[in-house]
């Protein structure tokens, strides 16, 4: 067992434990704050996996991003140290029987499954391809996509910004 | 890294999912689901790296696949925010049982 395998336990062990307690705790901030420690640690799994480029991302979006977002929504609408109300004994216990049986029904599918791993010619991760194959209009290339989801993202700050927006209120 | 075997990383990701969707069959607050929508959009990230990694390395669709899902995942925590906030301010609450106009 090396050294990398004992790494990625302790991160699967880290992600899901912050994980578990994000959905459990009934403190709308600490849910927050474990749900950064998830998120981070899904950024350790990628640098492990060697996907230096994908946990940067991951780091500045969602960690510098997304978590800051729903930390500043939280305090504009919660009282943050207030304790969440307990969610019903019987949806609880639904929630989890259908979790569990979903996860074990994934979880079966997956372990009699043989993935076929190949490591034959292995392209490099690293900026440079993913920037040239990301804008190529040849074979292989994400022109389209990219330019699609630049439009999707202007959409979405437009349309952030018209929910948002308080109406004036009338002069009388 | 090709010690780690597929398959547990798969738990991983697997096991993430669902304690997203616990989350989001227990919670009632707005943000907390949708926090655990983010989580269930990070195991589904794990998935599309690890199958990169390990069963297709001489291309890169992966990668892309989870910059486009982050990229998305972005737009919509922003839109899903402007939209907490505004029902906030119309209905001073944040509950899924209290937003009941729209309910048929």
């Amino acid at each position: 067992m090396s050294a990398s395998v004992i790494i990625f336990y302790i991160i699967a062990a880290f992600i899901l434990g912050t994980g578990i307690l994000a959905v459990t705790t009934r403190k709308i901030f600490r849910a927050a704050i474990w749900l950064l420690f998830s998120l981070i640690g899904i950024a350790g799994l990628y640098f492990l996996l060697e996907m230096n480029f994908i946990a940067a991302v991951q780091i500045v979006v969602y960690v510098g991003g997304i978590v800051v977002l729903i930390i500043f929504s939280i305090f504009l609408t919660q009282k943050s140290g207030k304790e969440m109300q307990k969610p019903i004994l019987v949806r609880q216990l639904f929630s989890a029987v259908a979790t569990v049986i979903g996860f074990a029904l994934v979880w079966l599918l997956i372990s009699h499954n043989s993935f076929a791993t190949n490591s034959t010619s292995i392209v490099d991760v690293n900026v440079a391809n993913i920037g040239t194959q990301l804008l190529s209009t040849g074979e292989h290339g994400f022109i389209l996509p990219f330019e699609l989801v630049s439009i999707l993202l202007l959409a979405a700050m437009i349309g952030c910004i018209v929910i948002a927006m308080k109406t004036k209120q009338e002069q009388l | 890294m090709s010690e780690i075997p597929l398959t547990h990383i798969l738990f991983v990701s697997t096991a993430l999912f669902f304690i997203g969707m616990y989350g989001l069959f227990t919670r009632r607050n707005m943000i907390t689901m949708l926090m655990a929508v983010e989580l269930m959009l990070n195991s589904v990230n794990i998935n599309f790296v690890a199958f990169n990694k390990y069963l297709f390395p001489e291309n890169l669709d992966g990668v892309f696949f989870t910059i486009f899902i982050i990229t998305i995942a972005a737009a919509e925590a922003a839109v899903a925010i402007a939209i907490i906030i505004n029902l906030y301010r119309s209905h001073h609450s944040i509950d899924v049982e209290d937003a009941t106009e729209m309910k048929w």
